[in-house]
């Protein structure tokens, strides 16, 4: 389990600012992907700040929702990672990301039918049995949706849980992202969501633009801070919730350390507001 | 459903797949999806290849990864070693055939990235050097670290390389010759880094040799034909201090 405190995404240009104020965040996560390699100065890193910190191991390659099988050569290589880390929590996505033995690099849609349903039950079921450990499933941020769909992404995720026994990691970016995308209420979707099953929520920048014929697109990118809509959706999830583990994410066009920091403080300071008024 | 929907991922001119839903035209949402894919593979190359960038220009070099992407797409969630076929890839690629030593300033790039990720081991002390004849010296076979790479150029590449990373200032460079380049971690630990070495004349004939398994011997004298400059006492002296060698094997 990781901390009831705020974490942020790790990133190598902030790793001198951490090593100098361990404990000033709760807990760090990376993306699993990246700490594949065999050796050299990105192992030495995580090494060394997790002998301070919690850890989540985030991946975004196991392609859950794929078709095909899961890739039992990466599912080895993660139980490696898992065995040589030993995080507090192991997450991924509801979305795919292979196919055909290609590897196209996004957290891409999946219909929600009853055989995806059953299916994405047994690739959490195998990556569970694999890893040894129950894993949180991360809701998507998503553009389209299926005319094949015939199950709302609440009850899939709350399916999914309640078969496998799987944990949920909120993200509350992805549900503003994807619910306004589809012309629907972020809120109204965070009351259908299975509270219960909630083990972390991710908090990200997102990009409210117009697509190519100016209507309004909400775009995923995770390159600034955390917007106005997402702070009073989070309120909301954690009043929903309870206090959780969340987690700061900025990949892209990074700040300075004391600029994640912030956010993390602001993130925090809402986690320790809830846990006053309990 | 996915088929579709990965093939027109890469296939800009295909209309998106059937059956997406969205309160707005479903090609302009599907088209974030090509984006996110492309925009974010062509992001990973430059980050990886950021000397070759420099050399062509961002929009030059953006443009030469998308051909790449939708040419050879990632066939691993494991992105550390994506573009290992770049090189060969602007090899090959038309618009680029005016700068004929671009492909192997990618080929440095791409060892420089390998050596990055590349298993820790432990180095063999040169103390072991005390304990060895000539004759000993000659025969011993030497295994180099997995953390070094040697390119072997017909182009200045480390020299090309330097001026474009901020090593050198950029100048024109009067003496256009081969040069060899090694790839190593310096440092230990958190304090590692990845170096990029011209190596002296003969210096990647010899280190080719020993990296293959050839007794050092052998590997000099192949050193000592390419060139009579060959300086065998300092390259020797190198292997060790740079920490190159991790295991050896005796007569």
């Amino acid at each position: 389990m990781l901390p009831i405190a705020t974490g942020t995404g790790f990133k190598p240009e902030h790793f001198a600012a951490l090593r100098e104020s361990p404990r000033s965040i709760g807990f760090i996560e990376v993306h699993a992907e990246n700490y594949l390699g065999d050796g050299g100065l990105p192992h030495a890193m995580l090494a060394d700040l997790r002998r301070d910190h919690a850890l989540s191991l985030h991946g975004v390659g196991l392609s859950i929702g794929g078709e095909g099988a899961l890739d039992a050569g990466h599912l080895r290589r993660l139980r490696a990672l898992c065995d040589r880390y030993e995080p507090q929590s192991f997450s991924e996505h509801l979305a795919w990301s292979s196919h055909g033995g290609v590897y196209l690099n996004d957290l891409l849609p999946l219909p929600y039918t009853e055989a995806t349903l059953k299916r994405v039950r047994d690739h959490v079921g195998q990556t569970q049995d694999v890893l040894g450990r129950r894993i949180l499933l991360e809701n998507p941020a998503t553009y389209v949706s299926f005319g094949a769909s015939t199950i709302p992404e609440t009850e899939f995720l709350a399916e999914i849980a309640a078969r496998c026994g799987c944990g949920l990691l909120l993200d509350v970016n992805n549900v503003y992202v994807a619910c306004r995308n589809r012309g629907e209420d972020p809120a109204d979707y965070l009351r259908r969501f299975p509270h219960q099953h909630v083990g972390e929520i991710h908090l990200a920048g997102h990009d409210a633009t117009t697509d190519g014929h100016g209507a309004p697109l909400w775009i995923d990118h995770h390159g600034a801070p955390v917007a106005d809509p997402v702070w009073a959706l989070y309120d909301e999830a954690l009043r929903l919730c309870g206090a959780v583990a969340t987690l700061i994410e900025w990949d892209n066009d990074l700040p300075a350390w004391p600029v994640l920091a912030a956010e993390a403080a602001k993130a925090q300071a809402v986690l320790d507001g809830l846990r006053q008024a309990a | 459903m996915q088929s579709a929907f990965a093939t027109a991922l890469l296939e800009p001119e295909l209309p998106p797949p059937a059956g997406l839903v969205a309160p707005a035209d479903p090609t302009q949402r599907f088209n974030v999806y090509r984006n996110n894919v492309v925009f974010g593979l062509v992001r990973a190359l430059a980050s990886g290849f950021p000397a070759t960038e420099q050399i062509v220009g961002a929009a030059f070099f953006a443009a030469m990864a998308r051909a790449y992407v939708l040419a050879e797409p990632p066939r691993s969630p494991v992105l550390l070693q994506y573009g290992e076929t770049l090189p060969d890839f602007i090899a090959g690629f038309a618009p680029a055939a005016s700068l004929p030593y671009l492909a192997d300033v990618a080929r440095l790039e791409a060892l420089r990235s390998r050596v990055h990720h590349a298993a820790d081991a432990d180095a063999v002390s040169p103390s072991i050097l005390a304990r060895l004849d000539p004759t000993g010296l000659q025969q011993m076979r030497c295994r180099l670290h997995p953390a070094c790479a040697l390119l072997r150029s017909s182009h200045p590449v480390a020299t090309i390389w330097a001026m474009n990373s901020g090593a050198m200032p950029l100048q024109e460079i009067a003496d256009w010759t081969p040069e060899d380049a090694l790839v190593l971690r310096a440092g230990q630990g958190l304090t590692q880094r990845v170096e990029i070495r011209r190596l002296p004349p003969g210096g990647g004939a010899f280190l080719g040799a020993a990296q293959e398994g050839l007794p050092l011997g052998e590997a000099a004298a192949i050193a000592f034909t390419e060139t009579t400059d060959f300086d065998l006492a300092a390259a020797l002296a190198a292997l060790f201090t740079d920490g190159l060698i991790t295991a050896i094997q005796t007569a």
